[in-house]
C-alpha cells in the first residue's frame, strides 16, 4: 500500500504543485462536531513570500495554521503542503515547517540552550550539527548570554525569541508564526520583527497570523482577511487597502453619548462613513477637507485625527467590525 | 552563517527515510530523542523523589518481612515447599514497587506534562509520531524501574530472600511489570481532566496491593473472589516474580509473562490512539 500511495501522492503533486508553491489549499474545511471552524477556504502560497492570515479571534486563522502544520485533521477539501498530504504524511511535511505557537510551549525543565538542542534531535538531527546550530540561534535570538538559564526564568520577549529560534532549528523551508508578537511590548516587537526581516531575505517562507494590522502591513507580501472561518479578501496590503478604503481617514469624536446623533447629520461628508460607539470614521481623499466642513457646519469634536487608511479599515469595510474588540 | 541550507542529514532527509513506510505517520522511529530529553530533565529533579521510590520497598519489607514475619514464622509456597514470611512477601514487594513506579510516571508525570507542561504538543509539532512520543516517555519509566529492581535485589540476595537463581529474572519481571501498567496508564490518563480524578486511579490502587496476594496467600478467599483476583494484573505480576526468586518456575509463570505481553501491546495501541486523538485531530 505504501508505494501506490506515494505514487499517487507524486502525482498529486505534479498536478497541484508546481515547484514554487509551498501551500495550496482548495475547499479546506474544518469542523469541530456541529461548528465549522474553517469553511471551505482556497488560497496558495508561493516559496518565499511572506503570507499573512488576518483576523478577529475565533476568525479560523489558528486552526488554518494548524491544518497547515499537520497537527489538526482538515474534515473537508485538499491540501497539500509541497506536495503532501498533512491527513496522511504529518511527520514527512511537520520536518519542512518551522512552527511558531501562539503561546510559548518552552520545555520548563530545561535551560535555554537545552530547549534548542532537544528540538533539533526530535527532528533526529546530529548532536555534532546541532552544536553548532544551538550557538547560531542563540545568536540569532540575542540569548547568547541567557544559554544556562532555565526558560521560566526569562522574560516575554526573551521567550518569543526563543521560540523562533527554536522553529528554525531544523532548516525549515516555511516557518509559521502564529500571533508571532502578541503581549509583547513595542521594543521586543521591533527586534522581532527585525529578526523576521532577516529570515524572509535568506528566502525562507513566512506564514503568518496576527490580529494586529500594522504587523500584518510590515510583515506581509500578501494575505487573506479571514471571518467566522470565511476569506474575506485576498491580496497585497497596498492593493486592498487601495480596494476597499480611502487614502485618508479622518477620526472625530463627539463624547459617546452624542457620536451617533452627529454622524447622521454629517453622513453626507466624505466618501464613506462608519460609526463606532467612541467615534466616526470619515473616509476621503483629503481628511482635512472634510474636517474644515464639519466645522463649517458648526460641530466641534472633542478630539480628530487625520491618518492614512490601514487594514483595520478594509476589515472595518468588509465585516462592520473592528479587528481588535 | 546562512540559517538555510539543504544538507544530507537534513529533517527532511531523515524524515523521508521512513516514507511510505508502515506506520509512518505515526512512527519516526526515534525513540531515544525522547529518552534524551528525559535525561536531561532528570539532570535537575529532585534526587528526594528519586530516592523515595526505592526506599518505600525496603521499609515494607523490614517493617512486614523481619517484624510481622517473626512473628508468623513461615509460609508454604506454591509447590508446598516452606520459606520465611520475609522470603514470601519480598518478590510481593518487587512487583508492587514496579506497578508503583509505573503509575506514578504514567499519570501524575505525564498528566502534567499533558496539561500544564504541553510536552506533547510541542514535540508534535515536529517530525515526531505519537508512538515515538508514547514509546519515550513508557521507556524512561523503565529505566527507572529497573534501577529501582537492581536497588531491591542488591538488599533481598544479602538477606537470604532470594532462594532461586530464576531471581535473577527477576529484574527484567519487575521491567515487564512496569512496561505493562506503564503502557496502560499513559493511556488512561490521556482521559483524566484534573487532579481529583486522578486520586481515582490511587482508589485502585491500594486495595489491589493489600488483597493481591502480597501477604498471604489466595487461598484463604472463597472460590469466586480467587478468580477475581487472579484475573488482576497485580496478582499476575506478585506470581511472576514469586516464581522467580523462590525458584517455582513453570508454565504457569509463562502464562504471567504472556499476561504482561498483551498488555503491552495493548496499551501502547490504546496510548498511541489517545494521544492522536488528544493532540492531531
Amino acid at each position: 500500500m505504501g508505494n501506490a500511495f506515494k505514487e499517487e501522492s507524486t502525482e498529486l503533486a505534479k498536478k497541484t504543485a508546481p515547484a514554487d508553491l509551498m501551500i495550496v489549499a482548495k475547499g479546506l474545511t474544518k469542523k469541530y462536531d456541529d461548528f465549522t471552524a474553517v469553511d471551505g477556504i482556497d488560497f496558495q502560497v508561493k516559496r518565499g513570500e511572506s503570507f499573512g492570515l488576518l483576523g478577529p479571534n475565533g476568525a479560523g486563522k489558528s486552526t488554518t495554521m494548524k491544518m497547515i502544520g499537520a497537527t489538526s485533521l482538515r474534515t473537508g477539501g485538499e491540501l497539500t503542503i509541497l506536495g503532501k498530504d498533512p491527513n496522511k504524511q504529518g511527520p514527512e511535511i511537520r520536518a519542512h515547517l518551522g512552527v511558531v505557537p501562539q503561546t510559548d510551549n518552552h520545555d520548563n525543565d530545561l535551560k535555554a540552550w537545552e530547549n534548542l538542542y532537544i528540538y533539533g534531535r526530535y527532528f533526529g538531527l546530529g548532536r555534532k550539527f546541532l552544536k553548532k546550530k544551538v550557538e547560531e540561534l542563540l545568536d540569532f535570538a540575542q540569548l547568547q548570554d541567557k544559554r544556562d538559564v532555565k526558560v521560566d526564568q526569562l522574560s516575554g520577549g526573551m521567550k518569543r525569541r526563543l521560540t523562533i529560534a527554536r522553529g528554525l532549528v531544523n532548516e525549515p523551508e516555511i516557518l509559521m508564526l502564529d500571533e508571532p508578537t502578541t503581549g509583547l511590548d513595542p521594543q521586543a516587537r521591533h527586534i522581532l520583527w527585525d529578526r523576521l526581516f532577516r529570515l524572509k531575505e535568506e528566502g525562507v517562507t513566512l506564514v503568518i497570523t496576527t490580529h494586529y494590522m500594522d504587523e500584518a502591513e510590515q510583515l506581509c507580501d500578501r494575505l487573506i482577511v479571514m471571518d467566522k472561518g470565511k476569506i474575506m479578501a485576498e491580496g497585497a496590503p497596498a492593493d486592498l487597502i487601495k480596494k476597499y478604503s480611502s487614502k485618508e481617514v479622518l477620526e472625530v469624536r463627539f463624547g459617546s453619548s452624542k457620536n451617533a446623533e452627529a454622524a447622521e447629520k454629517l453622513k453626507h461628508l466624505g466618501d464613506r462613513i462608519e460609526t463606532l460607539p467612541d467615534r466616526i470614521l470619515f473616509y476621503a481623499e483629503d481628511g482635512e477637507k472634510v474636517l474644515k466642513q464639519i466645522h463649517k457646519l458648526g460641530f466641534e469634536p472633542a478630539t480628530s485625527l487625520v491618518r492614512r487608511s490601514s487594514l483595520e479599515d478594509v476589515f472595518l469595510r468588509l465585516t462592520g467590525r473592528t479587528l481588535v474588540e | 552563517m546562512s540559517l538555510i541550507n539543504a544538507s544530507i542529514d537534513s529533517a527532511i532527509a531523515i524524515a523521508e527515510r521512513r516514507s511510505g513506510k508502515f506506520g509512518a505517520e505515526f512512527y519516526a522511529g526515534r525513540t531515544n530523542a525522547i529518552l534524551e530529553r528525559a535525561f536531561l530533565a532528570f539532570k535537575t529533579s529532585s534526587w528526594m523523589i528519586v530516592l523515595s521510590g526505592f526506599v518505600e520497598p525496603v521499609f515494607y519489607l523490614l517493617s512486614f518481612g523481619f517484624g510481622l514475619g517473626a512473628l508468623i514464622g513461615g509460609v508454604t509456597d506454591g509447590a508446598g515447599n516452606s520459606v520465611s514470611y520475609a522470603a514470601y512477601i519480598a518478590p510481593a514487594l518487587l512487583a508492587t514497587s514496579a506497578m508503583n513506579g509505573a503509575i506514578y510516571d504514567s499519570t501524575w508525570n505525564v498528566f502534567f506534562k499533558m496539561h500544564f507542561g504541553k510536552l506533547y504538543q510541542t514535540m508534535l509539532a515536529t517530525s515526531l509520531g505519537t508512538l515515538d512520543v508514547a514509546l519515550g516517555e513508557i521507556g524512561w519509566a523503565l529505566l527507572r524501574g529497573l534501577a529501582y529492581a537492581m536497588g531491591f535485589m542488591v538488599i533481598m540476595a544479602p538477606l537470604g530472600l532470594i532462594p532461586s537463581w530464576w531471581g535473577i529474572l527477576a529484574i527484567p519481571g519487575a521491567v515487564l511489570v512496569a512496561f505493562g501498567f506503564a503502557s496502560i496508564g499513559m493511556g488512561i490518563t490521556s482521559y483524566l481532566k484534573n487532579f481529583q480524578q486522578m486520586n481515582w486511579v490511587n482508589f485502585f490502587m491500594l486495595p489491589m496491593f493489600l488483597f493481591s496476594g502480597t501477604f498471604y496467600p489466595l487461598s484463604i478467599y472463597p472460590d469466586w473472589l480467587r478468580m477475581i483476583i487472579e484475573a488482576l494484573p497485580l496478582w499476575q505480576a506478585i506470581q511472576l516474580e514469586r516464581d522467580l526468586t523462590l525458584g517455582t518456575v513453570g508454565w504457569s509463570t509463562l502464562a504471567h509473562v504472556a499476561y504482561f505481553a498483551v498488555m503491552i501491546v495493548g496499551g501502547l495501541y490504546f496510548t498511541t490512539k489517545r494521544l492522536s486523538a488528544l493532540f492531531l485531530r
